[in-house]
């Protein structure tokens, strides 16, 4: 059997911390030789730990892509980063076309200044937040996630922002507010690939129940290796949700709704056997017509990609609770 | 048609039947096949296996459309011989690559998964045939049970189509293109037939 066991492979951080180097410096990112040798110091406790030696907040002047981020004990694996090249021209994000390759393409037009996020439905009172007012809500944290596809590909992602719980509080939802629904950005004029090959009715939306969205680990999403979201991955601000499928994880998120009774998602109503509300990654479980025992490492030869899915994408400690009494063989 | 035409020809469609080989050795070799190897390499094999039957499957109505096109005939062994080797390679890729050699998983798949069952049953229907595609063969079967036999590429390419919808995310439709070219030549055959017959029952009328 080729199929590793573990995921974690300290070994092989050495990967992890060159990519990341070599992304920093090809982005001229101006690092001493104090901050080579911290980062280098720190490649035994994770890429977390780099990316905090990189950025140090006052080298950010004239750079106007990067984001001033710390770093965050959320940070959940040490395994080798994806390449920035590869999380950037590998996207599902079907108004932009449906090949991979597509949204690196045709995203460029995606309008993402200006740019607010409406709430509304089961609030205090309806609110709009700016994006510039969102960046500046909570420190901007460097998160390493796994990113799992319901077609069975994985990456690791370096991404950038707070949990979405500091950004509900700030919403004031009322008690009977018990699922978040998600709308994206759509206009046919910037995205007239829409329509092609797919049969997705449009906007975008997603949705999670209230403690999921709750959950520290559930991120509201500014950036990726410490700059801005590239727009194909979902400029300006996403959600990442990361011991669920992708496509749970919503981008270009341009309202937010509180609502009392579970909401209707893209996927789910395109084929509910095969997208489930909850999309938790579960290699018990296949969805039509995958099965979802094992993945693809996107960014490695072909020969040493393949991987054996984890329960809750691995999070289980930390999200394995909010599903304690669920059968999720029916709850999927 | 000369013979030296013919070799031409013979190896213009060598070459094009190699290149999306060659394409993908060069690309494993270079580490250029993109973010995700794997699926290009299943892909671009499946793919161009599904092709090539098609193409296989088009030269006998082209030549009746077309009787200039008549040589067409020439390569059509070759070309049918081409996506049984792509469909085997598309095979391996799924063995080695996605099942990880692991044979349970391999039954479980072939058992629970219909578009894996569907490609299964389109690679082991291709098996005969390629079997029986040399002129021995041919010649000890008879034409009329070696072109019965041979009846098979039909469900084996159906099967093709099917095993690509199957295995797609519902609501994609890029197999599209592929199934209206097929069900175009599968439903062009009657047709064709259907004149040839009203053409001999004129000249018997004449």
């Amino acid at each position: 059997m080729l199929i590793r066991k573990k995921a974690d492979i300290p070994s092989s951080e050495i990967t992890s911390q060159s990519e990341y180097l070599r992304f920093m410096s090809r982005r001229r990112f101006l690092c001493g030789a104090a901050g080579g040798a911290a980062a280098v110091g720190a490649a035994a406790v994770g890429a977390d730990r780099i990316a905090a030696a990189l950025h140090p907040r006052s080298v950010l002047a004239d750079a106007g892509q990067q984001l001033k981020t710390v770093p965050s004990p959320l940070t959940t694996t040490g395994e080798p980063l994806t390449p920035f090249d590869d999380i950037t021209h590998y996207n599902n994000f079907y108004e932009f076309g449906e090949n991979k390759s597509d949204p690196a393409k045709n995203a460029g037009g995606l309008p993402t200044r200006p740019w607010s996020i409406k709430v509304e439905g089961k609030v205090e009172k309806p609110l709009t937040f700016d994006i510039e007012d969102l960046l500046k809500l909570r420190p901007l944290e460097d998160r390493v996630y796994r990113h799992r596809c319901v077609e069975a590909w994985s990456m690791v992602i370096p991404w950038v922002g707070y949990s979405l719980s500091e950004f509900i509080k700030e919403c004031k939802p009322l008690p009977s507010a018990k699922y978040v629904e998600f709308f994206s950005y759509f206009n046919w004029h910037v995205e007239k690939w829409s329509g092609e090959d797919a049969t997705i009715v449009w906007p975008y939306t997603e949705g999670l129940r209230m403690d999921e969205a709750m959950n520290p680990l559930t991120l509201l999403t500014f950036g990726l290796y410490g700059q801005v979201l590239p727009n194909q991955d979902g400029a300006p601000v996403r959600i990442v949700v990361p011991w669920k499928y992708g496509y749970k994880s919503a981008k270009s998120i341009v309202k937010v709704r509180f609502v009392d009774k579970q909401p209707p998602t893209t996927w789910n109503e395109q084929s509910p056997q095969a997208y489930g509300f909850y999309s938790n990654v579960n290699p018990n479980v296949d969805t039509v017509p995958w099965s979802q025992k094992t993945e693809r490492r996107i960014g490695l030869p072909f020969y040493d990609q393949l991987r054996s899915t984890l329960m809750f994408n691995g999070y289980t400690d930390q999200v394995g609770y909010l599903y304690k009494d669920m059968n999720l063989k029916k709850e999927y | 048609m000369s013979r030296r035409i013919l070799i031409l020809l013979k190896t213009i469609v060598w070459l094009a039947c190699l290149a999306p080989i060659a394409w993908l050795v060069w690309g494993a070799v270079t580490s250029n096949l993109g973010p995700d190897p794997t699926g290009e390499i299943a892909f671009d094999t499946g793919a161009t296996t599904l092709w090539l039957l098609i193409f296989t499957l088009a030269i006998s109505p082209v030549r009746r459309i077309l009787p200039g096109l008549n040589w067409l005939i020439k390569f059509r062994r070759l070309i049918g011989l081409f996506a049984f080797f792509y469909g085997t390679i598309h095979l391996l890729a799924y063995v080695g690559l996605y099942a990880g050699f692991n044979v349970g998983l391999m039954l479980s798949d072939i058992a629970k998964r219909r578009y894996i069952t569907a490609g299964v049953a389109a690679y082991l229907l291709l098996i005969p045939l390629a079997a029986t595609s040399t002129t021995r063969a041919i010649r000890k079967l008879g034409g009329k049970k070696w072109n019965l036999l041979h009846m098979l590429i039909y469900p084996a390419a159906a099967l093709g189509v099917i095993h690509f919808w199957w295995q797609q995310k519902p609501g994609v439709l890029k197999p599209l293109p592929a199934t209206v070219v097929l069900v175009t030549l599968l439903a062009v055959r009657p047709v064709l037939a259907w004149r040839q017959r009203r053409r001999a029952a004129r000249a018997v009328a004449a």
